[in-house]
Parts: structure tokens; sequence; C-alpha cells
């Protein structure tokens, strides 16, 4: 049981870090991001491919956030000129170009069959130990990260894409630019993500990429929903909800049992949308409350 | 030092906004231009501040040509716009919002934020200074931690002004600062104006409100379906039968 709990624990945390880059996008400067899975998808394959190749550990983190940010950056370049739906529509398309890549170049990434194999983190440490020790391992960098994230929104660059996200041509006619401060913004929440894909991939130890579909995208939405945008601890919080109930309806079959294997899979998506919605009828604002409308 | 506007035109579909507008303002100048509803006055306000590209015509500040800059190059340069409906940061209190204005800030740059801490405190504390300055001037020290999306619509205008002031302008685009103002607020943005005006900041009103701007502005124009119809002294242009025939309808 302790085992499972530190299993949920760590995937629970990779949800918190790629909400705290969606917290940074969306929450603070009101980027519509609906393609963050692909950034996801960049760190799980840069890190496994490094590391399966003989990089240490730490040089296939570091590639896996560099590679995430740099693939963030032209984006930003084309899009940030483009109003909110039609950026939310570029980025989604972009994570469905990055999921296609993946299942085509079969030469780097073994295409549809995916990448096995992939090397843990403290392995040497054995089953139990070295669980601990990763979940101990991303719990301090998303401790960092969200020490970077609030560092970030108190500050004078926080003031401007706060300004930006609520009033664009205002900032501009204050002289400002406020392409140049969602670049920034983009590539650090993709850099996060990126992180969050090399935990995954290193925890996993298989990747495929059918893991990388849209989904993911709005369940780490749906998390900085029901924990309230733009706060930290709603990022926090609402990935914790988000991992209960994706964890906890697996047990509904234990109560109805009639429903078979495969439905379940069904069911599960069927409940989390269900929360979402009451979410959004009894607490539009989550549970942190909405920050962008205090 | 001159603001230049060039036979400027611009249509809208089949609706053309502006037509062939010519306008030589001097930078320190307090310089009025009203008009009835769609006359172009706030079209012209966004040519000049780049917001709206003209179909033809040139824009020159100082003598030299700025059509070719974005919005934020010509704040930079100097010439600040207001917009009419106030476009505060709502989220933000007062105090962030001016604080958010200031130029050049290290902070900015997330390099700058974590890799020049000590700069960075010490241009904040510089900046809430000016800040507290500005909010005194303009009377907003009380209301300087309340986000500024609940301040009544004449503070909105005041802190919209505020902003402006917090980029160090030689040039302020002000468009209909007295609409939606109680009279009270409308005195006291008014003698603001003219205290800033004295240190040298040139102003130029759009406003519909005649009386309150032919008490603050020693030069006008009139503009009606995107021309300008005459420009001079209030007085001068107010007894223009063009003028009274488009504006005022012909009353005597």
């Amino acid at each position: 049981m302790e085992a499972y709990l530190v299993a949920i624990g760590i995937i629970a945390l990779i949800y918190v870090l790629l909400s705290l880059g969606l917290t940074l996008q969306y929450g603070l400067t009101g980027l519509i991001n609906f393609g963050h899975v692909g950034f996801f998808a960049i760190g799980a394959y840069t890190s496994a491919l490094l590391v399966m190749n003989g990089a240490p550990f730490i040089v296939g983190f570091a590639g896996a956030a560099l590679l995430a940010g740099i693939a963030a950056w032209p984006i930003g370049l084309v899009s940030l000129r483009l109003r909110d739906d039609y950026f939310a529509i570029v980025t989604l398309g972009f994570s469905e170009v990055v999921r296609i890549i993946l299942t085509s170049e079969r030469w780097l990434t073994n295409g549809v069959q995916g990448i096995p194999g992939i090397p843990r983190l403290y392995s040497d440490l054995g089953g139990a130990a070295g669980q601990i020790a990763t979940f101990a391992t991303i719990l301090a960098v998303t401790v960092a990260a969200a020490w970077m994230i609030r560092r970030i929104a108190g500050s004078p660059f926080g003031r401007i894409i706060e300004a930006i996200r609520d009033n664009e041509e205002a900032v501009q006619a204050l002289g400002k630019d406020p392409p140049r401060f969602k670049i920034q913004v983009l590539v650090v929440g993709a850099a996060l993500a990126g992180i969050a894909g090399a935990f995954y991939a290193h925890y996993i130890t298989y990747i495929v990429p059918e893991q990388y579909i849209p989904l993911v995208t709005f369940y780490v939405w749906m998390a900085i929903i029901m924990g309230g945008v733009g706060r930290v601890s709603g990022a926090v919080i609402g990935s914790v909800i988000l991992m209960a109930f994706l964890e906890g309806s697996r047990f509904i079959r234990d109560v109805v049992p009639w429903i078979s294997e495969v439905d379940m899979a069904s069911v599960r998506i069927g409940l989390v949308g269900l929360l979402l919605i009451l979410f959004i009828i009894y607490r539009p604002q989550g549970l942190m409350g909405d920050y962008t409308k205090r | 030092m001159s603001l230049e506007i060039c036979d400027i035109t611009k249509s809208f579909g089949g609706f053309r906004a502006l037509d062939g507008v010519r306008l030589t303002i001097e930078t320190d100048a307090l310089f009025g231009i009203i008009g009835p509803n769609g006359a172009g006055k706030s079209t012209l306000f966004s040519v000049i501040s780049g917001f709206v590209a003209a179909d033809a015509g040139e824009v020159r500040l100082n003598g030299n040509r700025i059509d070719a800059l974005s919005p934020p190059q010509r704040a930079r340069a100097g010439m600040l716009r207001t917009f009419q409906v106030p476009r505060e940061f709502s989220h933000l209190t007062v105090r962030e919002n001016l604080m958010a204005s200031a130029p050049d800030q290290t902070g900015e740059s997330l390099l700058g934020l974590f890799f020049r801490p000590g700069q960075v405190r010490t241009e904040e504390a510089a900046i809430a200074e000016t800040v507290e300055r500005t909010m005194a001037f303009l009377k907003l020290d009380k209301v300087a931690d309340v986000p500024s999306g609940k301040l009544s619509g004449g503070q909105k205008k005041l802190l919209e002004l505020g902003r402006a002031l917090m980029v160090q302008p030689k040039l302020i685009l002000l468009d209909e600062p007295f609409a939606g103002v109680n009279p009270v607020l409308i005195g006291e943005i008014m003698e603001r104006i003219k205290e800033l005006n004295a240190r040298g900041i040139g102003f130029v009103i759009i406003e519909h409100d005649l009386e309150a701007l032919t008490r603050l502005v020693p030069r006008l124009a009139v503009m009606d379906r995107g021309k300008v119809l005459a420009e001079g002294a209030p007085a001068a242009v107010l007894e223009d039968p063009v003028v009274r025939e488009a504006y005022l309808g012909g009353v005597s």
C-alpha cells in the first residue's frame, strides 16, 4: 500500500510540475496553451534517448528542459502575434505534430512500439528505497519550481505579464512589447513540462506516442481550474484532486464489478468530466479561488 | 518640436473615417480636438499612436517619419496615449498599475530578475518613490492598494494619466479625459493638466465636452466626417459658420 501511495505521489507531482507551467502561462499571462503535452512528450523522449545512449541523468534532464524550451521559441515567434483563440489552435496543432513525428520517425523513436527499458532513477538503491528517493527528488524540483513561479509573480516581470493578461494594448501604449514577455513565459512553462516529461519517462520506463494525446493537456487544464487559476497553491491542490480521482476511480470496480476492465477506462474519463462539471457549477473559482477574477 | 499629421486617410470598408487630415501641433502645446460622434477623432489618435495603419499620409514627430514604428516604439519616443474607455490593469492595484508602467526595468527580464536582484531592489525603491509622488499629485494615494478594476470612472481616467506620466512623456494624447467624470473631478484633472503643461509636457485632448475644453486649451481643431473643419483659438473657431453648421447644427 505504501508503495502504491508513493507511486501515486510521483505521478501527482509530475502533474503539479505540468500545472505550474500552465499557471505561469495561462493563470498569470493569459496564454491559452492547448499543446502542453507536446512539450511533456519532447522532454520524455529527449531524456530517455540521451540516457539510453550513455548520458548521465542530469544531462538527460537538462536536455529535456532545453529542447522543450527551444521548441516553444518558434511557436512563440509565429503565433504570439495572433489572437488568443488562434494561439490555442496553433498550440493544439503543435502537440499533435509532435505526437505524429514521434510515431513516424521510427529510426529515432521506434514509432508506435515506443521505447522500453528506460533506466530508472536510483535503480541501484533497489525497489522501495529507489521509489522514495525518486519521490524526494521530484518533490525538491517541484518545490523549487513553485518557489520560482511565486518569485516571478511578485516581481516587475510578474506585474507586466499580469498587465498583459488584463489589457495587452494598454501595455503596448506604455512602450513595452508584449511578445517579448510572452515568449519568455512560454519557454519557461515548456521547460517545466519538459522536466516533468523526463521524470515521467524515467519513472514508468516505457514510453509510446499514444501517451501524449491532447487529453493529458486537458487533464492539466482541469487541475488548474479545479484548484484555482493563477495560484501556485491551486496548481498543487488541483493536481492532487485530479490524481485522487483518476486513481481512486480504479477502486470503483470493487463496488460495481459488472463494469469490465475495458469499459473502466471510459468510465474514469467520464467521472473526471463529471467532477469538472460539478466544479464549474458549484465552485467555478476553484478551491483556492481564481486569482484572475478577484 | 512638433507632431505633424499630413493628409492622413483611413477607410473601414466603405466608411471613410479620416479624409485627408492635416494638422501641425507643437509638442509642448495644449491642443484640443472636438467634433461630433463618428468625426474620426479616436481613429486619428489610433493612427498617430500606431494602433491603426493609415491608408495614406504621413505622421512625423520632430521631423522624423514615425509611420513604420510599432505602438511601443512610438511610446518610447515620448508620445503616450490614453484610451477613451479606460484600460486599467484591473487585477493590479493602483500602485501596481503605476509601478508596471515605469520604463526600462531590470526586473522586467527573467535574467535580470534572477541574476541581478540587487539592481532590481534598488530600481524598485526608486520607482516606488516616483509612484508615491505621482499618486499624491493625482490624489490617488487613498486608493493606492485598491484593485484598479474597482475604481470609479473618474479615478480610472486619472490612473490612465498617471500611467502615461510614469513613462516620462513629452507629449500625451488624452482621449476624452472628462467623459463620465463628475464635475469636481473634472476641475481637478484640468488643474493637473495645466500644471503638467507648465512643466513642459504637451497635451492633445479629444473632448466631447465643448465647454470644458474651451476653458482648458488656447487652440483647438474641429473635426467632422473625417475632416478638419477649422483650427484656431476656441472663440474664433466657434464663430466659424462652417463649424456652427456642422457641429452645432446651425443654431445661432
